[in-house]
């Protein structure tokens, strides 16, 4: 009783606070309008404060625009700060009120303080407001002049800011030209920011070539480099890596000055300097130097490995590429690769993928027990992939067979349903690149029959019984099994196989077969659903009923070699990707233009349906080229309506 | 360049939101946690770097928080994901510790520095010591506010003037990371030492620093003999404050250090080691219960001593009712790890500890395989490093003269160190004598 009544109460507490909460939020706006409009300093200080927290959270207060503005001008840096954050976010939807601001602003530009000037034309670049622009003009100019290189380098960022919203108010007012000045001011970080910017722009205005490198300012780039903080140096390599030296003496010197860089603590100089020497390996010719260089990126690039998660996985999927470039780059490096039991997973495939790429015939025994040892794991997908890996290298080495037999064998006794599976499959592989020599391994497979039941190893365990019929004792039985359950199979690819294999098996062996192939064959051909399944029966029984020795030459025949699927990518997409290492691009091995929308089209919202249908054409262009990298190819279309009806027009 | 970066919590909210561009709808961060979601794997990572509409989404998780940066161009991704990193950094300097807490608490203070660290998407200033110096926790008046220190655009942009310190000290800490992979038959897979070189600095003024270590590369430049064993480092990584061109020339390693704790230089050496710690182990699995045998070897001379040395043993997570017996040290279960936990406060060189333990199993249990987890081991030797490096001197020079004193400690310590377990024994009678 008392237990319920308690109960009751509660709840009509819990109701009442509701209620008492929504009534404080929907006045929450009203009540902080009263408080921004406060005598008192303090309480002005933590209304604004709240604003902007709520801001932060999603909740609309740009009905404060007004009440917040009114607290612009103020003598502490805090609340400043905070009200330019607030004008930031809400200028763009309502620029006519910003104006009200720009007073304030263009006051502030001309302050004592150097923080104070360039927290003004920071802060106004960042509006996005066309009528700011006119108001911008003049204090801009100045403070690309300023005294204080933390007010200019600043000043310079703004210019790309400018010349975003409106490339004429940039070129009229002689921006443009000022930040090619800047490129020989006295300061290493208003040198670095110029840089940027003079890319920047150039990027907004293609073709348009605003401005280029010349050979002029290279020298002073490269002593900047020595000098300015990282962001700076990766600005500066970035500019230089795209450069075209005028002779090769250039290309060879700025590539000595630069070789310091890879000793560098941020991983991004160490990536950006090891483009910038991929880049120039078209310009230098002396063998020794080339040699010098390449000898000195492999220390750098293995030590990335040693970094955060995110950071190896980039420097890894890189690594693939450059391997494309240099195969033999990271040879004797093969055990650093090896894979932690801890490392994340998205780190663990790259590493598999390193380690088979750079694997030699010396070194295939080790990788082939750490492959073993993955395949271990718990991770079906990572075992998956071990697994092929072992296969890959049983095929890519013939010394190496032997003992990937070996392991693969090893891995099926441990009756680990979907290791059998994987295991199978790759055994058929490495089975038709050595036809004639493993077949004492089969006898062991076929202990392992009840285990395999996924149609694509079951298509690969019926094509090896048929392929090796004269080395299992029992062939009869398992085959007859199989034959057994003919129509209980779904999966075409296994019924062919039995198919095939059942005419393999009568061939070689007239008397014990007979039976059996007439068994399949009839099946296949009375009562099997599917087309393909009951043509390829018919053709068999009439070429085997007119002309056994015609079937001899087409059932029996030797397959052709079974070649690895290249996994490297196609030469201009290798080209494009080593000239931008460390792009997205690099990690997701694709063009930049599969991802990247044009200018006019906006991000981050799913494009409309007529747009989808270019964006699914380009992702089908560069599908072929780009490969399958397991996410989805090229801009994800998965959002954008109902694609497959527009292939099918 | 990133176009915004958002500090998110685990369901994906934004607790800070920074839009550096306006080119990217704020909306599209939306799509970040389903994305997220979607690719995850069984252990709950996920790709750093995903994309979709035209957004790609860099991010990294810190605690109960993701940074994540958005950008719609094909821009540098190690750049923007080392300027996570830095930005988690200062944010620790800052606040202790990154989380969500932390960040609700210091929205203004994250707001400011996002605001100095990153200017329309491009990173600017990242060292934190710079930054603690003009943007501070404690409001201010404009009469006392801050002006930009010299230090933030100069050439050396790490270290300010005017520092004064009564009494000049240097501390040097040399730390070599073992990191080792060995397999049960006590082959090492792979081994290398991460060593890196700390610095704790209290000088006055402007000074320059020359440090001398033995290295080998420079021993044999300059013709020198080495007395002694030189080390000869793999690959050498400096902070920003080393002049690199210098290095590259003559191998100097000359610098004007930031003040307080950095860190100097790492470098690494890829050498086939010896384990310093070595377990073998014997696993024996039957129906109800699982023992296990684990010898201990400490593999260094006995002068050092390693200590807090603790060596984790994974079992089955549905292990019960241990029972342990140990020569030296304490041993604990811990469940929530899936693990023992063998504890030795000092361990010294040449010694052999032996560990048995029991443990019992469900009788019935799924069919899948176990897995095995190696076996890691967590110590520190001080006064020794495995690469032998020594610091030879350390060359303080400041212009009003002053005389400082530098003081070196070394210290060896684990780094990544992964034993193997061996296969469990199954079959027969036990081999392994009862507790």
């Amino acid at each position: 009783m008392m237990n319920a009544a308690l109960q009751t109460n509660f709840a009509r507490l819990q109701i009442m606070k509701r209620k008492v909460l929504a009534a404080l939020r929907k006045g929450e706006n009203y009540e902080l309008k009263t408080e921004l409009n406060s005598e008192y300093k303090e309480r002005r200080k933590e209304a604004v404060r709240r604003v902007i927290a709520n801001m932060t959270v999603g909740k609309d207060v740009s009905g404060l625009f007004t009440d917040v503005l009114k607290n612009m001008h103020t003598d502490d840096l805090e609340i400043k700060k905070l009200i330019y954050l607030y004008l930031i976010n809400y200028a763009k939807t309502q620029p006519d009120l910003v104006i009200l601001a720009v007073n304030t602003f263009v006051k502030d530009a001309e302050d004592t303080n150097p923080l104070i000037r360039a927290l003004a034309i920071r802060t106004m670049g960042c509006l996005h407001v066309q009528e700011v622009l006119d108001h911008l003009s003049d204090p801009l100019r100045k403070c690309l002049k300023d005294p204080s290189p933390y007010v200019r380098k600043t000043a310079v960022m703004c210019v790309a800011k400018v010349y975003d919203l409106s490339p004429t108010t940039a070129e009229e007012n002689g921006f443009v030209e000022d930040v090619r000045r800047a490129l020989s001011d006295s300061n290493p970080m208003v040198i670095s920011n110029a840089v940027t910017v003079l890319t920047e722009i150039n990027e907004m205005a293609p073709g348009q070539n605003v401005w280029r490198l010349d050979a002029k300012s290279v020298p002073t780039l490269l002593a900047a480099v020595n000098e300015c903080v990282e962001w700076g140096q990766i600005a500066i390599l970035e500019a230089l890596a795209d450069y075209t030296p005028k002779t090769e003496k250039e290309a060879e010197s700025i590539c000595e000055r630069l070789l310091p860089r890879l000793q560098h603590a941020n991983g991004s100089v160490v990536l950006t300097t090891v483009r910038l020497l991929l880049n120039y390996e078209k310009y230098v010719h002396r063998a020794d130097l080339l040699s010098q260089f390449t000898k000195k990126m492999v220390p750098p690039l293995i030590t990335l490995l040693s970094s955060e998660p995110e950071i190896q996985y980039v420097a890894l999927r890189n690594i693939n590429i450059i391997l494309q470039r240099h195969p033999k780059l990271l040879s004797k490096e093969i055990r650093v690769f090896f894979c932690k039991y801890n490392d994340p997973i998205y780190v663990k495939y790259e590493k598999l993928d390193v380690l088979v790429r750079i694997c030699s015939e010396r070194n295939t025994e080790p990788l082939l027990n750490e492959l073993k040892e993955y395949a271990r794991e718990v991770d079906v997908d990572f075992v998956r992939r071990a697994i092929q890996a072992i296969g890959r290298l049983a095929i890519r080495y013939e010394s190496s067979a032997d003992k990937a037999v070996k392991v693969l064998v090893e891995l099926l006794q441990l009756k680990v349903n979907s290791v059998v599976q994987d295991v199978v499959v790759v055994l058929r592989d490495v089975f038709r690149r050595y036809p004639r020599n493993f077949a004492d391994v089969v006898p062991t497979l076929c202990e392992h029959i009840d285990y395999v039941n996924e149609p694509d190893a079951k298509a690969a365990l019926i094509w090896i019984l048929g392929e090796y019929s004269e080395h299992i004792s029992n062939i009869s039985n398992l085959l007859g099994t199989c034959i057994e359950s003919f129509l209980e199979e779904e999966d075409e690819g296994v019924q062919l196989a039995l198919v095939n294999s059942a005419v393999k098996f009568f061939l070689k062996r007239p008397q014990q077969g007979q039976a059996l192939v007439l068994k399949a064959l009839q099946t296949a051909t009375e009562k099997c659903a599917n087309p393909d399944v009951r043509d390829r029966a018919y053709i068999y029984w009439r070429l085997l009923s007119a002309d056994p020795n015609a079937a001899r030459t087409v059932a029996l025949v030797e397959m052709p070699p079974v070649e690895l699927e290249s996994a490297n990518l196609s030469a201009p997409l290798l080209e494009e990707l080593v000239a931008e290492l460390g792009s997205v691009a690099s990690v997701l091995q694709k063009p930049s233009r599969l991802f990247v929308y044009k200018k006019a089209d906006k991000a981050g919202v799913p494009r409309d349906s007529e747009m989808a249908y270019t964006g699914l054409d380009d992702a089908e262009g560069g599908a072929a080229s780009a490969g399958d990298n397991g996410t989805t190819g090229g801009i994800d279309t998965s959002n954008e309506g109902e694609p497959e009806l527009l292939i099918s027009f | 360049m990133a176009s915004s970066i958002f500090i998110l919590d685990l369901k994906g909210k934004p607790l800070i939101a920074r839009d550096y561009r306006g080119d990217i709808p704020l909306s599209a961060i939306e799509r970040f946690m389903p994305l997220l979601e979607e690719r995850e794997d069984e252990e709950g990572t996920s790709l750093p770097v995903m994309t979709e509409n035209g957004v790609t989404y860099l991010h990294l998780r810190e605690k109960d928080v993701y940074l994540v940066a958005l950008t719609r161009k094909n821009t540098n991704a190690m750049t923007l994901l080392q300027f996570l990193h830095h930005l988690s950094k200062v944010f620790t300097e800052y606040f202790k510790t990154l989380e969500e807490e932390s960040i609700r608490d210091n929205f203004v203070i994250i707001y400011e520095l996002l605001d100095e660290m990153m200017d329309y998407g491009v990173p600017q200033i990242t060292e934190p010591k710079i930054l603690q110096e003009y943007i501070t926790q404690e409001s201010h008046m404009l009469e006392v506010t801050p002006r930009p220190p010299m230090a933030v655009t100069n050439a050396v942009s790490w270290r300010s003037e005017g520092i004064s310190y009564r009494k000049n000290e240097v501390f040097l800490d040399v730390v070599e990371s073992i990191n080792m992979l060995v397999n049960p038959t006590g082959n090492v897979l792979s081994s290398e030492i991460q060593g890196a070189i700390k610095m704790k600095v209290y000088l006055s003024g402007m000074p320059e620093l020359r440090l001398g270590l033995n290295d080998k590369v420079m021993f044999e430049s300059t013709g020198r003999s080495a007395k002694g064993k030189a080390v000869e480092m793999e690959d050498i990584r400096f902070h920003q404050c080393v002049r690199l061109s210098k290095f590259e020339s003559d191998r100097t390693i000359s610098f004007i250090p930031p003040d307080g704790e950095f860190e100097l230089m790492t470098y690494r050496l890829n050498t086939q080691l010896k384990p310093l710690i070595w377990c073998e182990s014997v696993v024996e699995s039957h129906r109800g219960r699982v023992e296990y045998m684990v010898k201990a070897k400490a593999q260094f001379k006995s002068r050092s001593t390693a200590n807090n040395v603790e060596i984790i043993v994974p079992v089955p997570n549905d292990a019960d009712s241990p029972k342990f017996k140990s020569t030296i040290g304490s041993v604990k279960y811990a469940p929530e790890r899936s693990a023992f936990v063998w504890k030795i406060k000092q361990f010294q060189g040449g010694k052999e500890a032996l560990l048995r333990a029991h443990f019992g199993l469900p009788s019935i249990r799924d069919e899948d395989p176990d897995r095995r987890p190696p076996i890691s081991v967590k110590f520190e030797i001080p006064y020794f490093t495995t690469s032998g490096i020594q610091v030879r001197y350390l060359k303080i020079v400041e212009k009003s003269g002053y005389q400082a004193l530098p003081w070196v400690r070394y210290i060896t310590k684990n780094g990544d160190y992964q034993l193997r377990m061996p296969e469990p024994l199954t079959s027969g009678a036990s081999r392994l004598p009862p507790i």
